[in-house]
Formats: structure tokens, C-alpha cells, sequence
């Protein structure tokens, strides 16, 4: 095959010359190219090699199919693996790359597995490399991944942005060859709303590529009228450039916009890729039909295309495929086929046609009929065919023709499968309503002439027709052409699978006749491409082989999406932080002022410790508990969630929320309250403070604050909707800091306008709101998750900062000290209060220790599943201490609690180990678990066993406050 | 697929978080005769092929929880209400 430049024609500006390099080679081409096209045009014709076999391969279509011509695009961060080169706009400076090569595409060690091609047969992923077993990580798996990489991936970020966009129509035409023109046109005018895409990088579809005749002018002359006319309507929009990829629930459909692809880079402000979801009230399928291969040996060989491609190289492209040109096939198009090439300069040596008899002309050109291609002869490109008769023509290229099959992929996409039609020998499309019609050769249409009235007619709004243009008609016959058996090379049918003709009697042989298991055995339709081309073929030979017709076989199911989609259009502009905010409290600055390490809890950034110079996160915390419960320090808890609770039916809506009681809480005083799920279970904890009669305020834990927000609105909305209640989040609002220890009073009272702090003016669990610092309107509150004399201070956001700093300095003459989450959670596991490890979601009030807590006298969320059976069962696990028997020793969160005597095994679990501490102020590692019956276990020697990081202790079973267990410092 | 929420007009279906069946309804005792109306209440939903009333929570809008009415089989949504009036009008039937 030498392929080359035409002298004249095609749909490319010659006074542009676009450099571009393939493998390093530079090239020149021209605008409108494809790299393909340019490839061709320059005689480049050996692509790439094939992914099992590693064969030479050129383009075997000139569109979205292409299962061979896939390279490596760009580079750096903007490279892009498997891209169709018949699908790449040339631009200038374009640089690409074969893929699937090793060490050259020329010479390629891995077509040797060509030789060894008995192993290769369907289903030898499962025949091979099944034993041993060991064999599949080490070595059949880099192996196959290195000989049959499909490209490689960047691993730098990708420069460019992508966009995601709405879209509303009335109708949505896809595809804008004479069909979706038509239809496009009919509903335009009647002021319809219309959105036309198309995959192409122009609209016109197959008027582009091929020389018709309508409307008394040529049909690119047509096509250019009928674009103006709706790009000059306000109604329409034009999305060239744009695959409608999917069909979706609610007749949405989903869009790819190429925007910048075209681009060496995109234009400032431009994104790469334009993600469209389309909202049509109405859609018409105009996408045309693919032209199939046909299955002779070496139809692979470089130089061997569909019938079509080859026109479309000549007419649009002005490329031929080579000097001298078979053309073989079982319908009517090869004789135009031939015509066009003759037309364009291009020798065709014979019509091959498996046909007895057609009526189409010939234009004098030798016609071989009844006759079959079985060879193409050659190597890396075509030097002859061998037909089935024995008979030799010399030859640089075939061009081959098995028939069309309709794209019917997106009428199918949500379940409907296609229906086959034996004359058209084509699967046409399913019956899904007006809502979503086919038109055109998607639907059957053959003629020209048939294609310009069904878009027409199926594009018209209220049966408002639009006068339909002349055309000139090609003959439309066939029969069937699916296999040439008489062949002696391997004949494909996947292409980019490298499955053959023969693997799929084979498969059938061995039991996987059913098509899907057919597809799967021997991986026919699972590339890339879908099975766009060779899905039919591989169905016939199935249903022949099995004496079936090609209904009862049917089709694979179509998916989503209809040619692949990079990862960039789905994510948009939803990377980095754009996809994870960061959510800083208001006391961030501070924090970090202090040197704060910070830890990412959901999408907060919490101060987790303030180390000092050579400290590691261990000794920072310990400092921080020994100075905390030393003298005092502060710690930021705004992250925890607030929500605001007002109106007459506050207290009785808190009533239902939480198993306690609210309603009877105090003004200015807070109460800590359990939240529990309708199944019983525990669903999070807080306090919660009335400030005013009508007035409360929540706090939830920091994980679940969104959470309860829509559950009260559930509450509220749904299941109590006669409560005189509003509440909101505060969240955001508020800078909330802890500040504890024995000199936390004597910090505060440094802050406070007019308030003395005494026992009686700010008695534990007081809830108050307060003046501080000159005027500074503030809330405080007399709580203690670290067990010492404590406080929260809460002041407006804007306030945080600069309210903590004068905590410090109020602080500094009694040595005050920040204390991050780390500190907050030894100290919580000192003093035995629970958290996310326990409130996990399988636990109890009582497992808690706190079913004295549960309400016996109101209705609350989850009052009547908490009696179950099971949930009260004395033998549920309990939480419970723990610490080593050797202070020595370190317990292990996630360690299993097993009897003294016990063997290692998850038969004799008795619980887990859910958090552990150093504990600074006891000197060892301390823990609380959930332990069968554990509350009536303490004291009891337990072996703590981590099967997981090996290892395993004796621990005694203890209550759970391992510190302070009167309280004394709490009211110190 | 759009869904009309009564205080925000037709948004998209991306904006709403679904919680499911809103045909059972929270029994008014707490007697413990009742264990099985709740057991009920908490566990059991059916799941129809075909029309369905279904809560959903206007998360990303006006944050009202909604009963839609929808055709698990076509994904047709028919309408939807505040859970609010639902609520009501339940409550008005029994
Ligand atoms: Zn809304």
C-alpha cells in the first residue's frame, strides 16, 4: 500500500501547511485534515500494532468506529492515550505516538506471539494462565500488561480545565448528515427550540464525505444552505464537535463537546471538553449507519478499509489508500465505490462481488461476480488478494463492504434491544415512543431520498411539513457477506481484540453460545470500540454456527457511553479543592499562630497538636494534657455542629429529638442529650442549653452536624408538622473555644464585663449569655469533656481569633496552653467519655452506660425500638475500661477481647478494643472497649488479642474512667 | 430528571438527597401492643414496579422535605408536595 496526496479536491485548505510529528517524524498537512487523513496523505500507513497478535494496522474507517488507528496524543500533562486518529483534528504542532510497540512500531517483538498464536484462541485469559495460581501476580499479569498496553497514561495533572453545562430544548436533533438536517430544518421553522449536535468536526455528516446530488445542487452545497439557515435562527443551537453519549432517564441525554481538542492549546478562559446534559423534551436519532467489515484473511492488513472510509479519504480528505484498489463486497455500494475512486484518478483493478448479478453500473470497470476475496496478501501493507477461486490481482489496497448496520446505540441504552430485519440485513432500532424517534439510515432508511423525507417527517412539529429537496438515489441491494471461510490468514472480527472469525464457532463448540458469554469468552465487542464494527459478523457466525437465526441470537446489550468519555469531561471543574473545600474554623489563624499541626475531619481542618521544638505528636499531646490538667488551656471546638432552636414548641420538639428530657431543662442552664435513630439505636450526643424560654441551643458531634440538621427537618416537616418550632445552623456563626483546668476561672473572669465567676454566678452546666471584653456580645458555658473545671466560650466568628488571643494572654501568667484534638481525645479516654468509636452506629444507650438516660414518660425518635429484645439483652456488649496488666505493655485500638484462658480465634470474641490513650497522668496506655456483659466484668483479666498486627496482652477489664473518678477536679 | 418542588419550580434531580417510601406512617403510641405497627413503621417497605411515593429532601434548595411521585419502572415524576401537606392530609384521611 503506498497511500498518497491527491493532485486536486477534497475539503482541505492546501494553503495551509500544519507540521505535525508521528513517532518523531515530522509530517505536513493541511486544515481539515485528520491525523489520519494527513497520516495517509504523507504514505504513512502502518498506525499501530494489535493488542494480542501485535499485526501491523492501519485505519480501517475514516469516523468514531476506528478500532485501530489509536495513538498517543500530546504530551506531558496534556497527553491522552487511545485516541482515534480519524476522530483527531490536524492542527499545527500536533505530536503522536503509536501505542502497543515494543522496542518499534516497525519491527515488534511482540508480533513473535503472531507464531505462537495457537495459545491465543478464544478464551485463552482462561485456558492459559489459569495455574499456578502464584504465576498470575508475578508473572502472566506484567507480562500481559506489558505486550498489551493500550497507551499510557500521564501521571502529571492535566493543565486544562473542563466545564459541565445545562441544556433545555424542545427537540434535540443528533447527527446533522441529509437526515438531522431535515429534521432539524422542520422543527426550526416552526420556532421550536432545537439543539443539533454532532460528533463531526463539522456538520453535515455524510455530505461532507460523499458526492450526492440534491436540490439540483451538490449535496455539500445543500448542507452549507440548510447550516446557515439555522445558525441564523435565534431558536437553534449548532454543537459541532459534540457526541451525544448517552441516553438517560427523563430523556436526558448526555454530550461530550470537543471545544479545544482542535487546539495545539485551548484559548485563555476556553475549556478542553464541554460536559452537556440536555434535557429534550423530544429527540431524533439521526446518526446513520456503520458500514461493517468483512471477514476475509488479512482483512487487517494496512490498505484494507470499509468500502466507505476509502470514498471518504478521496472525496473529503483528498487521500488516496493506494495507487490500484480492490473493492470487494455483497451489496450495490461497491460499484460506487469503484466509481468514486476511478472518478478521483484512483485505478480499481476489479469489483469483487459475492454476488451472482447486481444492476448498479460499473463505469466499465472489470467486475468479478459470484467471487470472494479470501486473502489480502502482503505484510505491513497490501501487495495482492487471493480470491476464493484461486485467482491473483495485484493490488495496494481493498476496499470492503459487508453491509450497514443502523447506530442504534443510543435508542438502546435504556433497554430496548433492536430488532432484526432480514431484508436490510440490519438490526433496526426498538419502538421507545415519540419522545425519542429514529430517522434516517439509523432507522433503516437506504436511499438518500428516504433519509431526506423521514428526517423530515419525524423532525416536524404538529405534522407541519417542510418541502423535501430532489435527490439522486444509489441502488440499495444486498446480501449476505459475513465470513469468507476459505480464507487462510487469521480474519478478524474485533479488531481491537484481536478476535478472529473462527474463535466464535470455537466458543460456541465449547459451550458459550449464548451471545453475552460468546462476547466475553472470546472478548469480541470488548474494546474500546464497542463492537461498533464487527458486533453483527460476530452474531451471523454465531447464529450459523449454531443453527440459529439472528434473533434468537440478538444482540449484547448497549451501554453508555457511546464512544469513550475522558475522566476530565465527567469530573469538570470539580478537582482539588473545588471538589473538597477546605472548611477553617474561625479560630484557624490563632491556631496556626500557635503552631498548630492540622488534621483533615471531613472537610474541617482541626488543630490536632501544638508541638514545641523536637516534639513528636505523642509528646506534644502528653505536654498539653499535663499543662491542661495542670493549670489550663484552650482548645478549639467550633467545628462541633450548633444549631439554633427557636419557638413556642422548642422544648417539646427537643423532647422528641432526643431520648432525655428538654422541655424541662432550666433557663441558663445545659444539658447533655442522646440522640437515637428509630431503629433504637444511638445516633449522636451533645449538649444543649436553653438560653430563653422559646429559645435553645443544640450542638451535635463534628461528623454528624448535617446530618441531624435534616433529620429535624425530617422530624419537623414529616412527622411533626404542628409544632411551632424553627431552628437553623449556627455552625458557621460562632468560634467556640474550651478552655479548661484549675486556672480556667481565674483565666475567663480576666474577659468578663461585670460577671464574677463564682460557683453560684456560673454553677456547673450554667449556660449563659454574657458581655466580654468591653462589649462583645458572648455565650458561656460551664461544661467539661476533659473532667476538669471548664468552660466554653463561645463569641461571634468574626471575634474567634482575636477573642482566643486575649484567652492567652489572660492565660499567660498561669502558663496557659493550647491543646489540640489529640490532647482532647487522651483526655476524653482518661475520664471514660464516649466518641465516634463507640457511638459507631451498632451501640445503645445502654451499651453506653446511659439507659438510665432514656425516657420512660414521652414519645421520642427511636423510644419503641430501643426496648427490643436484643437491644436490651444484658449480654450486648458493653463499654467498658481497659488498660494493660503490665503498665509496660501498650493495648491496641481494634485488638479482640478474649477470656484469660481462651484460644486465639473470632469464635471466642467476647468485644474490641475502641479507643486507647497514653495516658500522661497515669503513666500507661489506657483504653475503653465494648465488652459482652462488660459492666459486670470489671476486674477481670482479659487477654486483648490483635491478630492483625500480631500481637496479644493480658488487660484488666476496668470501669471506664480511668481518672478522677469522684469528679473532684470537674467541681474543683 | 426534574423534579417540581413546590417552593423552588422544576430543578434538577441532582439537587434532592431520596429517603424512600413515604407510604408507612409513624404510629401515635407507645403501648406496648403496638411493637408490631412499629417494627412495621422502621422495617418494612414495599418496593413497587410502578407508581411510587417517595420522601425527598430538597438538600441542595430550599432544604424542604418533599413526598415525590414517581414511576419506578419509566422514572416518570408526576408531581410532588411538601411532606408537610402530605403529613396533613394523611393525618386528615385516618
Ligand atoms: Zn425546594
Amino acid at each position: 500500500m503506498t497511500s498518497y496526496r491527491l493532485d486536486k479536491g477534497g475539503l482541505i485548505d492546501r494553503s495551509t501547511a500544519l507540521r505535525f510529528t508521528f513517532d518523531g517524524a515530522l509530517h505536513v498537512g493541511h486544515q481539515g485534515d485528520t491525523l489520519a487523513s494527513a497520516l495517509l496523505a504523507n504514505g504513512v500507513t502502518l498506525m499501530g500494532r494489535s493488542f494480542k497478535y501485535h499485526r501491523p494496522r492501519s485505519v480501517i474507517t475514516a469516523g468514531a468506529a476506528e478500532p485501530n488507528a489509536l495513538v498517543e496524543l500530546r504530551e506531558g500533562g496534556r497527553k491522552e492515550a487511545n485516541t482515534r486518529a480519524t476522530m483527531v483534528e490536524l492542527y499545527d504542532g500536533l505530536v503522536s505516538k503509536s501505542q502497543n510497540n515494543w522496542p518499534s512500531l516497525d519491527f515488534d517483538v511482540g508480533a513473535i506471539t503472531s507464531l505462537a498464536s495457537s495459545v491465543f484462541v478464544a478464551g485463552f485469559y482462561y485456558k492459559t494462565f489459569m495455574w499456578p495460581k502464584s504465576f498470575w501476580e508475578k508473572i502472566y499479569e506484567p507480562i500481559i500488561r506489558r505486550a498489551a498496553g493500550l497507551g499510557t497514561a500521564s501521571k502529571l495533572p492535566d493543565p486544562d480545565k473542563y466545564e459541565k453545562s445545562y441544556a433545555h430544548c424542545d427537540v434535540l436533533v443528533i447527527g446533522s448528515g441529509p437526515t438531522g438536517l431535515m429534521a432539524a430544518l422542520a422543527a426550526a421553522r416552526s420556532g421550536k427550540r432545537v439543539i443539533l449536535a454532532d460528533e463531526g468536526s463539522a456538520l453535515g455528516g455524510s455530505l461532507l464525505n460523499e458526492q450526492e446530488e440534491i436540490g439540483g445542487q451538490s449535496g455539500l452545497d445543500f448542507a452549507r444552505g440548510v447550516i446557515a439557515e439555522l445558525s441564523s435562527m435565534p431558536n437553534v443551537t449548532l454543537l459541532p464537535r459534540t457526541t451525544i453519549i448517552g441516553w438517560f432517564d427523563g430523556n436526558i441525554f448526555g454530550a461530550v463537546e470537543r471545544v479545544s481538542d482542535h487546539l495545539r492549546v485551548p484559548d485563555p478562559y476556553e475549556p478542553r471538553q464541554r460536559y452537556w446534559k440536555i434535557h429534550a423534551r423530544r429527540a431524533v436519532l439521526a446518526a446513520g449507519a456503520e458500514e461493517r467489515p468483512v471477514a476475509f484473511g488479512g482483512n487487517d492488513m494496512p490498505g484494507v478499509m470499509t468500502a466507505t472510509a476509502m470514498r471518504t479519504y478521496a472525496n473529503r480528505y483528498a487521500a488516496a489508500a493506494g495507487r490500484s484498489v480492490v473493492v470487494f463486497g455483497g451489496n450495490d455500494s461497491i460499484y460506487r465505490t469503484a466509481r468514486v475512486l476511478k472518478s478521483h484518478g484512483i485505478h480499481v483493478e476489479a469489483i469483487v462481488d459475492s454476488r451472482k448479478e447486481s444492476k448498479a453500473d460499473a463505469a466499465g470497470i472489470p467486475v468479478l461476480r459470484g467471487a470472494l476475496v479470501a486473502d489480502a496478501v502482503g505484510g505491513k501493507a497490501v501487495k495482492s488478494v487471493h480470491l476464493a477461486d484461486g485467482t491473483h490481482i495485484n493490488c495496494e489496497a481493498v476496499a470492503m463492504s459487508g453491509g450497514w448496520s443502523p447506530i442504534v446505540n443510543l435508542a438502546c441504552h435504556r433497554g430496548k434491544k433492536p430488532v432484526w430485519d432480514a431484508n436490510l440485513l440490519a438490526f433496526l432500532p426498538p419502538d421507545n415512543g415519540p419522545a425519542f424517534t429514529v430517522a434516517g439510515s439509523a432507522a433503516g432508511k437506504m436511499l438518500l431520498s428516504e433519509c431526506l423525507a423521514d428526517g423530515a417527517a419525524k423532525g416536524a412539529v404538529d405534522g407541519k411539513a417542510i418541502e423535501i429537496p430532489k435527490s439522486r438515489d444509489e441502488a440499495f441491494a444486498i446480501s449476505p457477506l459475513w465470513w469468507v471461510k476459505e480464507s487462510h490468514d487469521k480474519a478478524f472480527i474485533d479488531y481491537q481484540n484481536d478476535s478472529t472469525a473462527k474463535d466464535l464457532p470455537l466458543a460456541a463448540r465449547e459451550g458459550y453460545s449464548d451471545v453475552e458469554l460468546a462476547k466475553r469468552y472470546t472478548t469480541t465487542g470488548m474494546a474500546t470500540d464497542q463492537g461498533k464494527l464487527g458486533n453483527i459478523n460476530a452474531i451471523a457466525i454465531l447464529a450459523e454456527a449454531t443453527g440459529r437465526t439472528m434473533d434468537e441470537v440478538g444482540t449484547t446489550t448497549f451501554r453508555p457511553f457511546y464512544t469513550p468519555v475522558s475522566f476530565g469531561a465527567f469530573t469538570g471543574p470539580f478537582t482539588g479543592h473545588h471538589f473538597q473545600p477546605v472548611r477553617k474554623t474561625p479560630l484557624h489563624d490563632w491556631a496556626e499562630e500557635q503552631g498548630a499541626v492540622f488534621v483533615e475531619t471531613g472537610l474541617w481542618m482541626r488543630s490536632s497538636w501544638f508541638p514545641r521544638e523536637g516534639e513528636d505528636w505523642l509528646a506534644s499531646a502528653s505536654r498539653e494534657v499535663l499543662a491542661t490538667r495542670g493549670a489550663v488551656g484552650i482548645c478549639d471546638v467550633s467545628t462541633l455542629g450548633k444549631i439554633d432552636v427557636q419557638g413556642k414548641d422548642a422544648g417539646q420538639f427537643l423532647d422528641k429529638l432526643y431520648c432525655n428530657t428538654f422541655s424541662t431543662l432550666a433557663v441558663g442552664k445545659a444539658r447533655y442529650g442522646l440522640m437515637l435513630r428509630e431503629d433504637g439505636i444511638v445516633y449522636d450526643d451533645g449538649t444543649t442549653s436553653r438560653l430563653a424560654e422559646d429559645h435553645y441551643v443544640m450542638t451535635t458531634t463534628t461528623a454528624n452536624a448535617a446530618k441531624v440538621m435534616a433529620q429535624m427537618e425530617f422530624a419537623h416537616q414529616a412527622l411533626f408538622p404542628d409544632l411551632d418550632v424553627t431552628y437553623v445552623s449556627v455552625t458557621e456563626q460562632w468560634a467556640q473555644m474550651a478552655v479548661a483546668g484549675p486556672k480556667a476561672r481565674p483565666t475567663l473572669q480576666k474577659l468578663m464585663d461585670g460577671l464574677v465567676m463564682t460557683d453560684e454566678s456560673v454553677p456547673y452546666m450554667a449556660a449563659l449569655e454574657v458581655s466580654i471584653m468591653g462589649g462583645i456580645p458572648a455565650r458561656l458555658f460551664r461544661l467539661s469533656f476533659s473532667g476538669e473545671h471548664a468552660y466554653e466560650l463561645a463569641v461571634p466568628a468574626d471575634y474567634g481569633s482575636m477573642v482566643a488571643r486575649a484567652v492567652m494572654q489572660a492565660g499567660d501568667e498561669f502558663g496557659i496552653t493550647p491543646y489540640g484534638v489529640e490532647a482532647l481525645s487522651i483526655m476524653r479516654i482518661e475520664k471514660g467519655h464516649v466518641a465516634g468509636g463507640e457511638l459507631n452506629g451498632t451501640t445503645t444507650a445502654g451499651d453506653l452506660g446511659m439507659g438510665k438516660m432514656v425516657s420512660t414518660k414521652k414519645d421520642f425518635i427511636g423510644r419503641m425500638m430501643a426496648q427490643r429484645e436484643g437491644l436490651i439483652d444484658p449480654n450486648r456488649q458493653q463499654v467498658v475500661g481497659i488498660r494493660p496488666v503490665d503498665p509496660a505493655d501498650r493495648i491496641r485500638s481494634g485488638a479482640h477481647i478474649l477470656k484469660q484462658d481462651d484460644t486465639p480465634s473470632m469464635a471466642n470474641d467476647q468485644g474490641y478494643i475502641t479507643g486507647v490513650a497514653w495516658s500522661p497522668m497515669l503513666d500507661m496506655w489506657v483504653g475503653l472497649a465494648l465488652l459482652a456483659n462488660g459492666r459486670a466484668r470489671h476486674g477481670e483479666i482479659v487477654q486483648a488479642w490483635d491478630g492483625l498486627r500480631g500481637h496479644r496482652l493480658m488487660a484488666e477489664i476496668c470501669d471506664p474512667m480511668h481518672f478522677d473518678k469522684e469528679n473532684k477536679r470537674l467541681h474543683a | 430528571m426534574l423534579i417540581p418542588c413546590p417552593h423552588c419550580g422544576t430543578r434538577p434531580v441532582e439537587e434532592f438527597t431520596f429517603l424512600g417510601d413515604a407510604a408507612p406512617t409513624r404510629p401515635t403510641t407507645n403501648d406496648p401492643s403496638s411493637m408490631e405497627a412499629w417494627y412495621e413503621y422502621v422495617y418494612l417497605r414495599n418496593n413497587p414496579r410502578g407508581p411510587i411515593e417517595e420522601y425527598a429532601h430538597h438538600s441542595g434548595g430550599c432544604r424542604s422535605w418533599l413526598v415525590v411521585s414517581r414511576n419506578t419502572e419509566t422514572h416518570e415524576v408526576f408531581g410532588a408536595v411538601t411532606a408537610r401537606d402530605f403529613s396533613k392530609a394523611k393525618e386528615a384521611k385516618a
